[in-house]
Parts: C-alpha cells; sequence; structure tokens
C-alpha cells in the first residue's frame, strides 16, 4: 500500500508520522547548526524583515477595524473608554499571534517551500550531500530557527502597530479621552497576556516553519511537486496555527 | 551487480572496473542507466544483489559518517551544475571548504580564485550563477568538485546542452584534472566523439549489461551490431527508435 492509495485520514496519520520524524531529524541538529549563526542570522532576514511591511501594513488595517467596531460596540454600553483594553487584549492574544502566523505562512512559508524545493529539484541538495555536506543541517535547520525567531518579533510589531491604529480611529476620529484609552490600558493588561501572545506566537512559529520546511524537503522534484507542496503549506499552516489558537487559549483560560 | 526500480532490472550482472589515475567512460543510449550507475558508485543508491566498492570499501555497508568521509574524497559535476543559486560563484567554490574546514578568509580566498583560474573564470567571481551560460556553470561546478583536491572525479553528462566552444573546454579541462593532478575521473555520456578523445577506457552500457569495453578505439572497430549502431549513430538497429506500441495503421482507424 502507498500514500496514494491510502483513504484520506490514514494519508493525514501518514503525514503526521512522517513530519514528526523529521522534526526529531531537526531538532537533532539544531545545536550543531548554531556553530554557524550567519546562515541562521540570514534566514531570520529573509523570513522576519522581508515580511515586515506586509505585517504592519495588515496590522494598521486590521488595529483600525478593531477600533471602528470596538467603539460602536463599547458605546451601545455608555464604555467606550474600554477601548484600549479591547483592542490591547485582542491584539495581544489572539489577533497578533493567529494574524502574523496565517501572514507568515502565505508571506515566508511558501517562500521556504518553494525554496528548498526548487533546490531539490535542480539538485541543489544532492550535490550538498556529494560534498559530504548534511542538507538538513544546512539548509533545513537555519531556515527553520529562522522563522521560529521571526515570529514572535513579527507578532509584537503588528500587535503595536494594531493597537496604535486602534487608537487613530478610537481617539482621533471617534473622540475617545485619550488619557482614558492609555490608562485604562495599562490598569487591564499584565504581564499574563503578554505571556499568552509571546507563547503562542513562538508555537505557531514552530508549526508554520516546520510545515514550510518540511513540505519543501519531502516534495516531488517537479514544478507541479513544488507548486503543490507550497499549497500544502499554506492550507496545513492555516489550519494548524487555528487549532493550535483554540487549543492554546483554552489552556491558558484554564489555568487562569 | 544487479538494481531494480519498481520490478524493473535497470542492471543485471553488471561487472565493470574504474582504474586509478584513468578516464573511465560509460557511454550507452538514454535510459540505460548511466546516471543511476553513478549514484550506485556514490551511495546515493543502493544495489540489491552484488558489491559495488570504491577503494575496496564496500559503499552500501558504510554508516553515513563513514558515507560522508569518502564522498570528502570524492568530487561530482551534475549534468545541470546544481550550483547554489543564492550565492554567488566566489561562494559557490567555498562552499565545501567553509563547511569542512575553518580556513582563515586570506587563505580561503586564494584556494578559491586558484580554483577559479583554473577553470579560466577568476574574474567571474562576484557574478550569480543566473548571469553565467550553462558551459560557464559547469566550469564553476567543476571548480567547486576540485577544490577539496579529491582523488576521484566523477562527471556526469558534462557535454549535455553546451556549443562547440563550450564542449571543448569543459574536454580539455576533464583530460587536465586528470593528468595534472592524477585524479581517477568516470565520465558519464552519450557524445561519442569527445568521449573517444579524452577516456583510457570505455564501457558501453545496454539492457543493463556491459555489451563492449575497451578503448575507444577499439570500440569504433567492433563489428557488435549494438556497438556499430551506436558508435555510428544508426537510427536501425538492436535498439529500437519506436517505444512498443500497437499497428500504427490500425491505432490510426480506430475510432476513439
Amino acid at each position: 500500500m502507498n500514500e496514494h492509495s491510502d483513504s484520506m485520514p490514514i494519508a493525514w496519520l501518514r503525514r503526521l508520522g512522517a513530519m514528526t520524524l523529521f522534526f526529531g531529524q531537526v531538532c537533532a541538529r539544531v545545536i550543531p547548526s548554531l556553530g554557524k549563526p550567519g546562515l541562521i542570522v540570514k534566514q531570520i532576514y529573509n523570513a522576519g524583515a522581508r515580511s515586515l511591511v506586509i505585517v504592519m501594513l495588515s496590522g494598521l488595517f486590521v488595529g483600525m477595524v478593531l477600533g471602528l467596531l470596538g467603539f460602536d460596540t463599547l458605546q451601545r454600553f455608555g464604555s467606550e473608554d474600554s477601548l484600549g483594553v479591547l483592542a490591547a487584549l485582542g491584539m495581544l492574544k489572539v489577533l497578533g499571534p493567529v494574524l502574523t502566523a496565517l501572514l507568515f505562512a502565505g508571506r515566508a512559508g511558501t517562500s521556504l517551500t518553494s525554496e528548498i524545493g526548487l533546490m531539490k529539484s535542480t539538485d541543489q541538495l544532492t550535490a550538498m550531500q556529494m560534498m559530504a555536506v548534511d542538507p538538513l543541517r544546512y539548509v533545513v535547520v537555519p531556515r527553520f530557527l529562522g522563522g521560529i525567531l521571526a515570529m514572535p518579533l513579527l507578532a509584537a510589531t503588528f500587535s503595536v502597530i494594531g493597537l496604535y491604529g486602534a487608537q487613530l480611529i478610537g481617539v482621533q476620529q471617534m473622540g475617545v479621552d485619550v488619557g482614558a484609552f492609555w490608562s485604562q490600558t495599562q490598569n487591564a493588561v499584565d504581564l499574563r497576556d503578554v505571556n499568552e501572545g509571546i507563547v503562542k506566537s513562538l508555537v505557531f512559529g514552530v508549526a508554520c516553519s516546520l510545515i514550510a520546511v518540511y513540505e519543501g524537503y519531502q516534495c516531488e522534484p517537479t514544478p507541479e511537486g513544488v507548486g503543490l507542496a507550497t499549497t500544502r503549506t499554506v492550507v496545513t499552516s492555516s489550519v494548524m496555527v487555528l487549532l493550535l489558537n483554540y487549543l492554546l487559549t483554552a489552556a491558558f483560560l484554564t489555568k487562569s | 551487480m544487479r538494481y531494480t526500480v519498481g520490478g524493473r532490472a535497470i542492471f543485471d550482472g553488471l561487472n565493470v572496473t574504474a582504474r586509478k589515475g584513468r578516464i573511465t567512460a560509460f557511454m550507452g543510449p538514454s535510459g540505460t542507466g548511466k546516471t543511476t550507475l553513478l549514484r550506485l558508485i556514490t551511495g546515493q543508491s543502493v544495489a540489491e544483489r552484488g558489491s559495488v566498492k570504491v577503494w575496496g570499501q564496500e559503499v552500501s555497508t558504510l554508516s553515513t559518517k563513514e558515507l560522508f568521509a569518502l564522498r570528502q574524497r570524492m568530487g561530482m559535476l551534475f549534468q545541470n551544475g546544481a550550483l547554489l543559486t543564492d550565492e554567488d560563484v566566489y561562494e559557490n567554490v567555498a562552499f565545501p571548504v567553509r563547511a569542512h574546514t575553518n580556513l582563515p578568509e586570506s587563505l580561503m580566498r586564494q584556494l578559491v580564485l586558484t580554483k577559479l583560474h583554473a577553470v579560466g573564470l577568476r574574474g567571474a567571481a562576484r557574478l550569480t550563477p543566473a548571469e553565467l551560460s550553462g558551459g560557464m556553470q559547469r566550469r564553476v561546478a567543476l571548480a567547486r568538485a576540485i577544490v577539496m583536491d579529491p582523488d576521484i572525479l566523477i562527471y556526469d553528462e558534462p557535454f549535455v546542452g553546451l556549443d562547440p566552444i563550450s564542449m571543448g573546454v569543459i574536454c580539455r579541462l576533464i583530460k587536465q584534472m586528470n593528468e595534472a593532478l592524477g585524479i581517477t575521473t568516470i565520465v558519464v555520456s552519450h557524445d561519442v566523439q569527445e568521449l573517444s578523445t579524452i577516456a583510457h577506457d570505455s564501457f558501453l552500457l545496454s539492457g543493463g549489461k556491459v555489451v563492449a569495453s575497451g578503448t575507444p578505439q577499439e570500440l569504433h572497430r567492433s563489428e557488435l551490431a549494438e556497438v556499430k549502431q551506436f558508435m555510428g549513430g544508426l537510427a536501425d538497429g538492436p535498439v529500437p527508435f519506436h517505444y512498443p506500441a500497437p499497428d500504427y495503421y490500425s491505432q490510426l482507424l480506430e475510432t476513439p
């Protein structure tokens, strides 16, 4: 029996098993890869700095929408001064990590998959093996670590810009008192909320980066294979981010 | 040695030897498994039965560490060059040295420029692979293959898609590397004319076996039908032009 003849649940299980084994192989090479920090820094730049504009723009617009809708809802209860709290908690705990991860999967994840897939289809990975160089250590692990480290930084940027967008609409346009906006935010948001955002973005970073490098490394080395792998990266990453978000939110609520 | 893919025998009873310090050519029509033979020699594939030995070491029984140690003594030139597309020419040649040594940058520079000078591309050190022609890419790949001073150099179809000038240059380089450095050379190709000028020993492969061996001149004089067809580039002979198909006219008259 092969992968193509399996029913969908079996195929998914098979893929999950293969991905777990791959994760183990990647983890085993993390320490040796730290000896070449330049490779990791380059990948933080590729995955992080190059995603910065799209993340900042998206954060601004999401924050502005949150400001509009939040104000509209809160004013019905006469508590529009709490707009800052709504925006800050929404951004830090859910919107920042989740939307950044979805943007990351679409922008950096697809780029990682297609890059590794094309390296495979043009024999670059085989050439490395022929030079007695482990491609997992030199190609996969730096990209995996770069993605993990870039994600919390991008999520933090998204949240900060989003909060500014909400303030822009709430204070500048809708007339919420600027002092009330920031003082209520300061009082309501504590370190636990920030930690939740950081943990979520780290977990999403691991999931999105792992899926992206796995799909690229395991894809069929053909143009069609690389295209399919890129699509699978976006679909699987998005579903995983939303599922993990639910699980993590539930876990943090139970803990508190 | 026997090697099968999906139940189909690529090699069955193949017995070949490449002698130290000589240029050995493996020729044969497309699809005879020439590249597969290289994969077996370099340990990328494992024979189903029989033995593949390099310097007396059975390749299939080597651990990953031992295999990588063996590959450090080999250089391989891929059909498409397989250069790292995100690095320039200099970094491509430096890649195996950086991976295996901690050479100071000043020595590294001398080493890389020496090898690039040997293939006539010292002036192209800062160009990217995308800025090079196919022939130049293969010369860079050759510089990379010899940068670790290997004992064996393996060329996979080094003449494919090259113009006559580039073909002549590559031909001369293969001969030079062998004569000047005493490197044992294995070339896989179907370009009879070029191989005839450089090879010391030749093997003609067909149907998973060696159909003829000897010097290129001896092969040219052979009376065997397979050898005459291949060396003369004849359409009619034991190797059919048409893939097995039903009768031509009855297939044309068939209603789809």
